[in-house]
């Protein structure tokens, strides 16, 4: 049996506003290193709520997400932020670049927060996050330059630098037309392929989830199949 | 290193919005210029008051006072010490205000190592003869040696020199309004009389200008000999003894003392002098909550822009957090910026506020209440600066604190679902 990174185990969410929701039901599923999984479902399902809370980033709920064999609900605020850097990467349907930075800066930011590698070094691996999603040429540029298919390129190369155990992203193609969404999975499908990377995506796209190695479906706060 | 790395963000934050920051910092620096110049010149302006006081005040005189005796002989006798004695009417003895074994005491007193020097004085009640009229006058048989190694004499003698009354036999030095009525110039020789109707005649050898025009109007000065001389008294003839210490505070306890150990009168300058000290207080009071008041207000500005600048940042902060930024780490990140506001604007101030203060410096301020003085006076105190540089930083970090905290409890999640 291959390594469980990630497990979501009876996780369920409310809402309290403006009234009592049950938007997350009893979820469970596992997560095994080298999966590339999508999560599919109707607007509104919530799909988004459930990869917050499997990212970290929201703490309220009933259940436990375990994600490298750690139980989230004992870690603290600061711990949780650590496990963020270290062994989560993040694409969301925006880019979220930090305009007042270069491309180079926006990808070494999380490695030089992990403070495992030197300045130098993490520039370095950025530089080579950069050469595999082809936008090398782009480093010094201001993020705010780009086009929409290259900020979430570099969105991506962010999510890569501290080499994390799970890529998590919420609807990473929304955004983006076609061509470009194309250029996206693709390299979600090299980096599975070429790096085992483990990848954990939410998606309306049908071709995109067609082609991953996994699907869970949601409905109504429920996964219907897995 | 991580702090390095959010020193970093924080740099690159505020040089994105130099403007702003520069605002920002203009207001520390203004108010820190103000505050250095403000009390280094209200500083400059108590010491220059004090001392036109307390320069030339002893810090201890002793003197025989013209009062009634403190025991009455009824209060001696054995057979009435247990009653209550009633006496009303009590008159001043004719009581001399010659200090009794005046060369005994001061002998004493050049023994003791809490006293940096002693100048003995005899002062006498004299008539200045001009034409038909007199003016009543004082004259002060003084040490010319002492008085100017101890209080400052010769700064207020704007014409002659204060060493002529020891060079010159029978010299006097004249108040300048004195001099002024009596129409005499230096080198003239004054007719004085005295109480006992004895006519002198002393040579002028200098002009005395204290500042305070009453004390001008009446006051000269003349060797001890000269006046003992004046007097018809003998050489060991002494009013008063002005002592000066070296530690001004201990001057109402060894006051006490020596009016114990000598019997005599003693004066402490604290007691002559009280309403100095408020005057001093007032004036440092003011300007401190000027600097402070400034301060708030330039806290203020940095407080707004900080607002603005974490509204304007809210996606950064979110993606930060995303990525594995704590809360305090983002916190750190806008204190930063805050102090970085203080620091530079601050550093500035500094520079600015000794600019200002040499500038006052140089402003010609000329009065005839004070004759040495011929610009504002600055007091230039290296604390004042350590101050106001402690000041800005607090200022700033308190602006910043509210700011910076309200980023640290920013939700990601809230930010990453309004897009
Ligand atoms: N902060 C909130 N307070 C109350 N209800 C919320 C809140 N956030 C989301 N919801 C509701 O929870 C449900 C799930 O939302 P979620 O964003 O997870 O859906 P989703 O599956 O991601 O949808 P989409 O595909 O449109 O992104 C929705 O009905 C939404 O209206
Ligand atoms: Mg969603």
């Amino acid at each position: 049996m291959k390594e469980i990174i990630l497990e979501a185990n009876q996780i369920t969410k409310y809402f309290y506003d403006p009234m009592t929701v049950k938007v997350l039901n009893d979820i469970n599923f596992t997560v095994e290193r080298g999966d590339f999984v999508s999560i599919v479902g109707k607007s509104g399902c919530g799909k988004s709520t459930l990869l917050y809370i499997l990212s970290t980033m929201d703490t309220e709920y009933e259940g436990k997400v375990i994600i490298d064999n750690e139980n989230m609900k004992e870690k603290k605020e600061k711990q949780l932020a650590q496990v963020r850097n270290e062994k989560i990467g993040f694409v969301f349907q925006f880019h979220y670049l930090i305009s007042e930075f270069s491309v180079l800066e926006n990808v070494m930011l999380p490695g030089l927060k992990f403070n495992k590698f030197s300045k130098t070094e993490v520039e370095y691996r950025a530089m080579q996050k950069l050469k595999i999603l082809e936008i090398d040429q782009l480093a010094l540029k201001k993020a705010n330059q780009l086009s929409g298919g290259e900020k979430q390129r570099v969105a991506i190369a962010r999510a890569l630098i501290n080499d994390p155990l799970i890529i998590m992203g919420d609807e990473p193609t929304g955004n983006l037309d076609k061509k470009n969404s194309n250029i996206v999975f693709d390299i979600f499908k090299k980096l599975s392929e070429e790096e085992s990377q483990t990848l954990l995506i939410v998606t309306h796209d049908q071709s995109f989830s067609a082609n991953t190695n996994r699907t869970i479906v949601m409905e109504d706060g429920k996964i219907v199949s897995s | 290193m991580i702090s390095k790395l959010i020193a970093d963000i924080a740099k690159t934050l505020l040089i994105a919005r130099w403007k702003q920051t520069l605002v920002a910092a203009i207001g520390v620096t203004f108010s820190i210029t103000m505050f250095i110049s403000l009390l280094s010149f209200m500083t400059g302006l108590n010491t220059l008051l004090d001392n036109l006081i307390l320069n030339r005040t002893p810090h201890i005189k002793l003197y025989n006072d013209i009062k009634p005796s403190e025991n009455s002989p009824i209060d001696q006798s054995e057979k009435y010490s247990k009653t209550h004695n009633f006496i009303s009417s009590v008159k001043v003895k004719n009581r001399d205000i010659n200090i009794y074994n005046s060369e005994a005491i001061i002998n004493a007193l050049k023994k003791d190592n809490r006293i940096k020097g002693i100048a003995p004085k005899v002062i006498s009640q004299v008539f200045f003869n001009t034409g038909q009229t007199v003016l009543a006058g004082v004259i002060n048989g003084i040490d010319a040696e002492a008085e100017r190694k101890l209080f400052h004499f010769d700064d207020y003698i704007t014409k002659g020199n204060a060493i002529d009354l020891k060079n010159t036999s029978n010299s006097i030095i004249l108040g300048n309004v004195l001099a002024e009525k009596l129409l005499v110039k230096i080198g003239d020789l004054i007719q004085i009389t005295t109480q006992n109707g004895e006519i002198f005649s002393l040579k002028l050898v200098g002009i005395f200008q204290s500042g305070l025009r009453d004390f001008d109007k009446t006051q000269s000065f003349s060797s001890i000999n000269t006046v003992q001389k004046i007097l018809g008294k003998t050489n060991n003839y002494i009013t008063d003894i002005q002592i000066k210490l070296y530690d001004v505070n201990t001057a109402p306890l060894l006051a006490k003392d020596f009016h114990n150990t000598f019997e005599i009168d003693a004066e402490d300058i604290q007691t002559a002098n009280a309403q100095f000290e408020t005057g001093s207080k007032i004036r440092t009071i003011i300007s401190y909550s000027v600097g402070i008041t400034l301060l708030i207000v330039a806290g203020f500005g940095i407080y707004n822009i900080l607002n603005m600048m974490i509204y304007e940042k809210m996606d950064s902060i979110a993606i930060l957090k995303a990525t594995g930024f704590s809360g305090k780490d983002v916190k750190n990140i806008f204190l930063t910026i805050a102090l970085g506001i203080g620091f530079f604007g601050g550093m500035l101030g500094l520079v600015f506020g000794f600019l200002l203060s040499s500038i006052i410096d140089q402003i010609p301020f000329k009065t005839s209440a004070l004759p040495t003085i011929t610009t504002f006076p600055i007091n230039y105190n290296l604390n004042f600066y350590l101050i106001a540089f402690l000041f800005s930083l607090v200022t700033t970090y308190f602006a910043g604190y509210f700011p910076a905290k309200k980023a640290s409890k920013i939700d990601p999640v809230v930010i990453i679902r309004g897009k």
